[in-house]
């Protein structure tokens, strides 16, 4: 019997703890000088926390001491995991779901809105930047907080180069994501010896520091006005409409995080993808096994910051304008939200967690607001029941039946 | 040389360091204990200073004078950010003990982007200005105006704390026990500490001088805002790392040092500089000498 008195009275215990705790900040608002009460919102706060509370015993004291093989939860818990498992093992499955998803893509703007095909081709960029930060965080397991700043010095040439030597967007491209990998190589040389806490830290200043400087260095950038009237990307010389420029982008960014899958994709089980993943493991370890640290890390920096700079492209041709809100520490943390809550490694995972939580604030406006919010919450309730993520990234197999096969033969 | 202006900038410096200072120690020791950025830690001190707005803003109406309702307000903000920093401890990093490091570290991050969110959508996203002023301390007239109030009185708030920090870290079994818990975490439990309960004492110490330093600077500048946290956290955790992580005096230190820097800066260059200044410093310290002006270097164990 899961809810004895005991769990129950512990429960209304927890949720009046939390009700005094969220009081002045939630119960309280002074409206010119005049103190205003909202004791219906710490009530809300209490009865919620108290059904979690629950569900946090029935998780830490029942589901896990049991084992994972009881009860309906359980069942299903096996059922998702089966599917996900499918999802991540099997590449038939894999092939057939990608190209159901591609060609659902490719159909998208002939039948949506403006609207609607300018938000998906966000969330291809977030795709594209959430599988670069996976390139550090998820296969090399360096932690960078700054990831944004790739981002703007992507946006940033483009704006620039083209404002002030006149380059079109297809020149732009390769300038910039060569630019954006001299930054991260610039970062990455003299953190070469940091580890874990010390590295996010370092990169989360050099974030800082990045958008500090675009905001200060206003004969050069602007300031926080911002950099207006960029072009957008020339189609052969044809002067398109404002629809087929929106589809034109569209499916340029779609090219675009399409390359960025089936790269890092590759990239994965690649030498260098296979060295990535040892230094994640024990980067003692791997360093006795010959793999040489400085030179991984320097190419997780240079792959990985490579990504954001072509996204910064595309993202400042696709706005046509620019200014330093867009790369903040905030945006860092979104994107890195990405890659932990889509399994950090798992390509799938990865992708599929950059479109759903780039995607569903805008259809659902009422969450929007709430984002930041439910992101923060997430982060910290993934780390705690499934540190792997929704789709745990496959780990290499050495299968033995095939190694008999090959000796009998 | 203007010997006035300088010492206005000085004491302005000491001002912003003991600040610093306040927040470090949270860092540092949390770090000394269980090896985490405490990312929250800024959020705490944001926290703090909202609820000592409340408290005035409550008080404010009903015609106290300005130094009680100031002290009920620092100790109604020191309650509540204990509360906080316990509840924090307990629900984001007690389940992830013995994973692996990234994942506190990330749990860490999502609790500071929930804190500052949650803060901003229950009371407001614009900066609110404090209602009570400190009220006027006339002895310091003598000084011409070099060191006003609201800086004389942080200056003594913090001195004061801090050496009963350092008095209760050396003298007290409690002291003990954490420096205990800190320097082996194991041997210390085999020993009879509940290491359990003195994380928690850590949480709440830290959070507590976290809430103080939030006040004291919500009636300093006047003003508080939900993101307030993020750039004193940073900063904080700077100087805990200017003074050697995991060291108490080198985190006072570091603070110290790190305010008068940017007072310095500011002072005679530009004020637009003064994070940048903060952020370089901090990738310097690390990469040139990690341990810090105080902490001793660590042999990496295999």
């Amino acid at each position: 019997m899961f809810l004895t008195p005991k769990r129950i009275v512990r429960s209304v215990l927890i949720s009046i703890w939390f009700m005094i705790l969220v009081f002045p900040i939630m119960g309280i608002k002074i409206v010119r000088r005049v103190p205003e009460y909202y004791l219906d919102k710490v009530l809300a706060v209490g009865i919620a926390i108290f059904f979690l509370s629950l569900l946090w015993a029935w998780y830490f004291e029942v589901y896990k001491e049991q084992g994972a093989n009881k009860g309906f939860f359980s069942k299903i818990g096996e059922k998702f995991s089966s599917i996900t498992n499918k999802i991540a093992e099997e590449e038939g499955t894999q092939k057939k779901i990608s190209f159901a998803i591609l060609l659902f893509f490719l159909a998208l703007p002939l039948f949506s809105s403006m609207y609607q095909t300018t938000i998906f081709s966000l969330a291809f960029l977030y795709v594209m930047l959430a599988l670069g930060l996976n390139i550090v965080v998820g296969i090399a397991g360096q932690l960078v907080l700054g990831y944004a700043a790739f981002y703007a010095i992507g946006a940033y040439s483009y704006a620039l180069i083209n404002q002030y030597f006149g380059f079109g967007f297809w020149i732009c491209l390769p300038i910039a994501g060569f630019l954006t990998v001299i930054a991260g190589l610039l970062l990455a040389f003299p953190i070469l010896r940091l580890r874990g806490d010390y590295l996010a830290i370092v990169t989360l200043g050099f974030g800082e520091i990045v958008r500090l400087l675009l905001i200060n260095w206003s004969s050069l950038t602007r300031g926080s006005q911002g950099i207006s009237n960029i072009p957008r990307p020339s189609f052969f010389g044809i002067d398109l409409t404002p629809v087929q420029t929106t589809m034109y982008i569209y499916y340029l960014c779609l090219l675009a995080a399409m390359i960025t899958i089936i790269i890092v994709a590759r990239l994965k089980n690649s030498r260098v993808g296979l060295a990535l993943q040892a230094l994640r493991e024990d980067e003692i370890a791997s360093e006795a096994m010959g793999i040489d640290l400085r030179k991984t890390k320097l190419a997780a920096f240079a792959l990985g910051s490579c990504w954001a700079g072509v996204a910064g492209v595309l993202f400042a041709a696709r706005n046509s304008y620019i200014n330093p809100t867009s790369f903040t520490f905030m945006d860092s943390a979104m994107i890195l939200s990405m890659v932990v809550l889509g399994g950090m490694g798992s390509i799938v995972g990865v992708t599929l967690a950059a479109l759903v939580l780039s995607i569903m604030p805008e259809y659902l406006r009422a969450f929007s607001e709430y984002r930041m919010l439910i992101f923060g919450l997430l982060m910290v309730a993934m780390m705690i029941f499934r540190p792997q993520g929704i789709i745990p990234p496959a780990k290499r197999k050495y299968h033995p039946t095939a190694l008999e096969n090959a000796d009998k033969k | 040389m203007d010997w006035q202006y300088f010492l206005e900038i000085l004491f302005s410096g000491f001002t912003r360091g003991s600040i610093y200072a306040l927040i470090a120690l949270g860092y540092t020791m949390v770090y000394g204990i269980i090896e985490l950025i405490n990312f929250a830690h800024g959020e705490i001190y944001m926290i703090g200073a909202f609820t000592a707005f409340i408290v005035a803003g409550i008080l404010g109406t009903m015609g106290f004078p300005a130094s009680a309702i100031l002290i009920i307000a620092a100790l109604v903000a020191i309650l509540w950010c204990v509360a906080y920093g316990y509840t924090l401890e307990k629900v984001a990093y007690k389940p992830l003990r013995g994973q692996s490091r990234l994942a506190p570290l990330i749990s860490a991050i999502g609790m500071s982007i929930f804190l500052q969110n949650y803060v901003q959508l229950a009371q407001t996203a614009e900066f609110l200005r404090f209602p009570i002023r400190m009220p006027r301390l006339e002895f310091l007239d003598v000084f011409g105006g070099i060191l006003r109030s609201t800086d004389f009185v942080i200056l003594v708030t913090s001195a004061v704390i801090m050496t009963a920090l350092s008095l209760f870290i050396r003298y007290t079994k409690l002291g003990k026990a954490m420096r205990a818990t800190a320097q082996n975490r194991k041997m210390a439990m085999l020993l009879g500490i509940d290491a359990d309960k003195i994380i928690s004492l850590t949480f709440i110490v830290g959070s507590g001088l976290a809430a103080l330093g939030g006040t004291l600077i919500a009636t300093h500048t006047m003003q508080v805002g939900f993101g307030i946290g993020f750039m004193a956290g940073m900063k904080a955790f700077t100087a805990a790392v200017l003074g050697g992580i995991g060291s108490i005096p080198g985190a006072m230190l570091g603070g110290l040092v790190l305010g008068i820097a940017e007072s310095l800066t500011t002072g005679y260059f530009s004020g637009d500089y003064e994070d940048v200044l903060a952020f370089a410093l901090l990738a310097l310290i690390l990469i040139f000498r990690p341990s810090g002006l105080l902490g001793k270097a660590k042999v990496q164990k295999v």
